[in-house]
């Protein structure tokens, strides 16, 4: 089984600040870490090849600093990995950043499986997954969070829904998203680490992966952040209380209150 | 901080263990105490994260380090909780004969599995007429053809029911006295050895502390360490190299309770001001730093001087148990002290510290025993002038 597993390297912190101006993160002097939800990913991909056998890819997008987020990854027991680093992916947004993972991915090759976090916490979309499945043109899932079976050319995966979950069949190659109740991450381990000192980063620029200019980086992302702001707190909303009719009469006159309001306005 | 001069490499390990302590032991401590459960789940993690090795020969499926790695690990597992951290360094002492005295076939047998982290491992020297006084054990070893039946009870062996692997010295030849104690590797489920109670114990609650009971308990030849006779050579030897170990354990412990106390000391508030503002209070503190850095730097100058193949280590190592074990004590009281009535509290995690310091005082030789070994050898020393 061939796996590749897509991480970006995030600011650990919560409280990220944002440069007025422009819109976007403000990453100096923060320290970086894997983001938390790739780490599932990682963790699901070394659980599958331990059980299938394979080689496990990590491939990141990022500047040069994003090095150490690849040597974790590779502590913990991935095999190989890949940066993708060039001026020219500076700006993207989660369209371009989708199609440059896509590009880097099929000049590696032959895969089965992407996995990717369900989202990244700096940003928040959960498009980047499902936007590389779009490009490759192959089935996805996202939300997974339990491997019920996979073979060479079939999968079957549970998958989080607000009210339950869904059991999805697949075909192979395909790309999942993962959420935090499908492992635990392991920690690294001594010889893992020392592996991931030495093992070599294959760097992949625009030139390497035959993309079209026009759609990499600041030109390529249609996406134009206007403003950043927290949505007002949901309020709690209306409990009615009481017997059966007492709660439904309770509940017509509201609806009626409502219907009323709505019509003066 | 202070610069040891550690390589990479034990940078790595230091730093990894940290990480565990931090991670994993740190949230799961107080139970393990409280339930007095035996923390296989860390073990767990140990083993998945190579740490179970680090003192063993890369041959034999380790990481090629020694006491000095041994006791860096030690002391970061401590500082979260001493009673977990002693279920590794348990094995370690209990390895350590294997070590120096296991013939190539004994180590490749054994140290490939509990460098995995797969086996621990246990020593049993003592028993209950023979504490300090080693050489009172009672324990038998009886030649028959390629076997030697053991007959006896060890008692307060650490890891004792967990470990599947046992160095146990008895006596062979009670006639030569000293010289008639051997020393075997007896695995769990060999017939005629089973354990006794679990103890109930004051400190280092999640480690398991057991009677090793042998009855009529047949173990080959093949399983003799080293020679007949040289058992108590082999216990002399392992302690040489394993008390900077219980010295380690003694700074982590000690550091770990420096770290919760003076955390409180800069959030608590009294006659209107934090209590870390108080010189009382601060000198206090200033002690306690001065005096675990200072054991620190004697457990890592032995342990150096273990691992640069120093024939005679004795006086040191006994002076590097002695000096972090007291300082352990005396740092885990005083940070009692700084939390005031809150450090007496279980509720707190300090008292525990104190709990847990105790022990080194006593296992792997008590200190008057470990004086008695300096005080011996300086007196020694002194003649050869
Ligand atoms: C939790 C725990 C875990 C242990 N784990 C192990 C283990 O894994 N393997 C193992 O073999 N043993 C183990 N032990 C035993 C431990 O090593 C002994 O308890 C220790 O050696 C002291 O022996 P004792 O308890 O019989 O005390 P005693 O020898 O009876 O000593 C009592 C007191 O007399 C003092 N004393 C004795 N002789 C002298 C002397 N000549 N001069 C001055 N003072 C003296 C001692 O210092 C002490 O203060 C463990 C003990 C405990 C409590
Ligand atoms: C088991 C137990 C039973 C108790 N029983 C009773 C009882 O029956 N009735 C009752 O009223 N109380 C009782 N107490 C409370 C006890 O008297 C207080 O714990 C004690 O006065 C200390 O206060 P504190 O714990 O708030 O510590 P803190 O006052 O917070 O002190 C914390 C540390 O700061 C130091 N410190 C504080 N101020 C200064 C300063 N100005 N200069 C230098 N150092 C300073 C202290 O010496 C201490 O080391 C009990 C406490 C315990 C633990």
């Amino acid at each position: 089984m061939n796996i590749i597993v897509c991480i970006k390297q995030v600011p650990d912190t919560q409280d990220i600040r944002i440069n007025p101006e422009t819109n976007t993160l403000m990453r100096e002097g923060v320290q970086s870490i894997i983001n938390p939800f790739d780490m599932y990913a990682i963790e699901e991909a070394l659980r599958i090849k331990e059980k299938l056998g394979g080689k496990i890819t990590v491939i990141c997008m990022g500047p040069q600093q994003a090095d150490a987020a690849l040597r974790e990854a590779v502590s913990m027991g991935v095999d190989e990995m890949v940066l993708m680093c060039d001026r020219a992916f500076a700006g993207s947004d989660t369209w371009a950043t989708s199609y440059t993972l896509a590009k880097g991915i099929q000049k590696l090759g032959k895969f089965d499986l992407i996995i990717c976090g369900k989202q990244a916490i700096d940003g928040d979309t959960a498009q980047v997954g499902p936007g590389i499945a779009a490009t490759l043109d192959i089935p996805q899932v996202t939300y997974v969070k339990k491997t019920e079976e996979i073979k060479e050319d079939m999968a079957r995966f549970e998958k989080m829904t607000e009210e339950g979950f869904e059991v999805i069949e697949t075909p192979l190659p395909c790309l999942i998203t993962v959420v935090k109740e499908i492992n635990i991450p392991r920690l690294p381990s001594l010889k893992g680490k020392i592996r991931a000192k030495q093992a070599p980063v294959t760097t992949l620029t625009a030139k390497d992966i035959d993309a079209e200019p026009g759609k990499l980086g600041l030109k390529g992302s249609p996406t134009v952040v206007k403003k950043v702001f927290t949505p007002p707190k949901r309020t709690g909303g209306q409990i009615l209380q009481g017997d059966t009719n007492e709660v439904v009469n309770k509940l017509v006159e509201a609806l009626k209150d409502m219907v009323v309001a709505a019509g003066k306005t | 901080m202070m610069d040891y001069l550690l390589t990479e490499q034990q940078i790595m390990v230091r730093d990894l263990a940290r990480k565990i302590a931090k991670e994993k032991i740190a949230p799961v401590a107080a139970e393990h105490d409280e339930k007095e459960t035996f923390p296989w789940d860390i073990m767990k993690v140990m083993a998945e994260s190579d740490l179970c090795g680090v003192y063993i020969e890369e041959k034999y499926g380790g990481l090629g380090g020694g006491a000095m790695e041994l006791c860096l690990v030690t002391e970061e597992l401590s500082r979260a909780c001493g009673g977990i951290a002693i279920c590794f360094a348990a094995t370690a002492l209990g390895t350590y004969p294997i070590i120096l005295f296991g013939n190539d076939e004994q180590k490749q047998k054994y140290l490939p599995d509990i460098a995995s982290g797969k086996k621990l491992a246990a020593f049993a020297l003592t028993e209950a007429g023979a504490g300090s006084d080693a050489g009172a054990i009672a324990t038998t070893a009886r030649k028959e053809g390629d076997y030697y039946v053991l007959n006896g009870v060890k008692q307060w062996i650490t890891n004792g029911g967990e470990a599947e692997v046992y160095s146990v010295i008895a006596m062979t030849d009670r006639e030569k006295g000293a010289r008639g104690a051997s020393f075997f590797i007896v695995e769990k489920g060999t017939h005629g050895f089973d354990f006794g109670k679990k103890e109930k114990k004051l400190g280092i609650r999640a480690s398991a502390t057991r009677e090793l009971v042998f009855n009529e308990c047949k173990v080959h030849k093949d399983n003799l360490l080293g020679r007949e006779g040289m058992g108590f050579i082999v216990a002399m030897k392992t302690f040489d190299k394993s008390r900077p170990g219980v010295a380690a354990q003694a700074v982590g412990i000690a550091q770990g309770a420096l770290d919760h106390a003076v955390k409180y000391s800069r959030e608590r508030k009294q006659f209107g001001k934090t209590i870390s503002s108080f010189q009382g209070l601060q000198f206090m503190i200033a002690d306690m730093a001065t005096q675990i850095e200072a054991a620190r730097a004697l457990t890592y100058a032995v342990a150096r001087m273990v691992d640069s193949g120093a024939r005679d280590v004795s006086k040191e190592s006994a002076m590097v148990k002695l000096f972090a074990s007291d300082t352990a004590m005396k740092v885990t009281t005083d940070a009692i002290q700084v939390l005031g009535g809150y450090g007496y509290m279980r509720d707190y995690p300090v008292e525990k510290y104190m709990r847990d310091a105790k022990i080194t005082q006593i296992y792997e030789g008590t200190n008057q025993i470990q004086r008695n070994i300096i005080a011996l050898e300086v007196l020694k020393e002194q003649l050869r002038k």
